[in-house]
């Protein structure tokens, strides 16, 4: 399963390298939405302040939809899929392959969401540790999540809405501990956060392992 | 090699095969043959395990196809309609990754590169960038590099000018020589003939003639 997935993985992450969809389209929306969120709250800086983690998440999950379409659009491209199912390469390590590869650029989308929250915000970033582990584990979550949901909408030409409608709300735990581990560590409290990250542990354990037994049968029916 | 009695597969609520009995022997060339819809698509992809039999008895490589299609896919190569090809990535790295996607050796990678013509400057070009001959040149390039022991050839020929599609007759004999089966479905008949050991007419979801058993 393990050189399955690095297959997959690999072969993403090429595809993003050369077609710079995440890069060209992606960052710079995740960006607009940053800076669209900064221009409603303006005038409120303490309000700003005070959203600012949950702003920072639901821009990450918005383009995470993106790259999750993206994952699935490429496979569903000129009879890929039908080649993927006849390549002999084991479903859960497509599966995971996937995942990896929406999270590296999630990870690297959310280092540099980082930076614009931190300038655009003024926000001064404290507890890095569980900063960053929330971050990873979140990430875990909507990659594992998005790509179970994403290829069973793949086969259906209502896959661009039905995605988000799907997805969305199963992602609703994972958003409110995000925040609150984040809100917990730039307030400085980072014990108060901990407890999230248990929970989004639980929610990221249960995708992953959804996924693993249910892609297989997905992608045939998709 | 496959066998299928009464083999029903639908596409939907349609009968696309309507209870076809077939015998392929090993290291024979089939030519499958009918009008558009006759069946042949769909007959090719049951036999690649891609569609379920709904009904009947169908064997391929010693699987049945009935209880688990699934075990047969990495044993055939499928060369349909659809090319099979990231458009982003380039001609080497596709066949590079359904190559090594099957097992295949890096060896084996560079043989079917090169024995498709792929190996120069092609191997640095973006899919995209290709012409229709050349995306077809590259799917059959991942097929050999897979070394399947069952080619299931769906118009081959089509997009290929005259020295592609001589290329593809060389590489059906060249894959029975060393063991494989062969089943293609063709329009171009006098070229086809010229390779088939035998010729199946398809129509309306059924076998209408076997000409190698005289069936009916």
């Amino acid at each position: 399963m393990l050189h399955d997935a690095l297959l997959i993985a690999g072969k993403d992450l090429r595809l993003e390298l050369r077609s710079r969809v995440a890069l060209n389209q992606v960052l710079p929306f995740a960006l607009l939405v940053l800076v669209l969120f900064a221009f409603a709250l303006d005038p409120d800086k303490s309000a700003l302040t005070q959203a600012t983690p949950g702003l920072y998440w639901i821009a990450v999950l918005f383009s995470a939809l993106l790259a999750l379409q993206r994952s699935f659009a490429i496979e569903a491209a000129d009879g890929n899929r039908d080649a993927l199912r006849l390549s002999g390469l084991d479903p859960a390590g497509i599966f995971v392959g996937k995942v990896l590869a929406v999270s590296v650029q999630l990870i690297v989308l959310e280092m540099l969401l980082g930076i614009g929250v931190a300038v655009l915000y003024t926000t001064r970033i404290e507890g890095w540790g569980l900063l960053i582990v929330t971050s990873v584990i979140a990430t875990a979550s909507i990659a594992a999540a998005g790509t179970l949901f994403g290829v069973l909408a793949a086969g259906l030409r209502v896959r661009e809405t039905l995605l988000p409608l799907l997805l969305l709300p199963v992602l609703a735990p994972v958003l409110i501990g995000s925040t609150r581990a984040f809100e917990a560590a730039l307030n400085g409290s980072p014990s108060e956060g901990w407890p999230w990250v248990g929970l989004m542990s639980v929610f990221a354990l249960l995708y992953i392992v959804a996924g693993v037994l249910g892609f297989g049968p997905l992608l045939e029916e998709s | 090699m496959v066998r299928l009695r009464g083999a029903v597969a639908l596409l939907g609520r349609f009968p696309a095969l309507a209870g076809v009995d077939l015998d392929v022997e090993p290291r024979r060339v089939v030519l499958l043959r009918g009008a558009n819809g006759a069946g042949k698509t769909t007959l090719l992809r049951t036999l690649a395990g891609l569609v379920a039999v709904a009904n009947g008895e169908a064997t391929v490589l010693g699987v049945d196809l009935v209880a688990d299609r699934k075990l047969v896919r990495h044993r055939v190569g499928l060369l349909g309609h659809a090319t099979g090809l990231y458009d982003d990535l380039t001609v080497g790295d596709n066949v590079r990754f359904w190559g090594r996607a099957a097992g295949a050796e890096t060896d084996d990678v560079e043989h079917a590169l090169t024995r498709l013509g792929l190996d120069g400057r092609l191997r640095s070009v973006a899919v995209s960038r290709l012409s229709a001959g050349q995306r077809r040149r590259t799917s059959l390039a991942c097929l050999i590099a897979r070394r399947p022991e069952l080619w299931l050839l769906d118009e081959p020929h089509a997009g290929l000018d005259q020295d592609g599609r001589d290329l593809v007759d060389a590489l059906v004999r060249e894959a029975t020589a060393a063991g494989a089966t062969v089943i293609l479905s063709s329009h171009e008949l006098d070229r086809s003939l010229q390779l088939a050991d035998e010729v199946i007419t398809i129509a309306g979801g059924i076998v209408t003639r076997d000409e190698s058993s005289g069936a009916s």
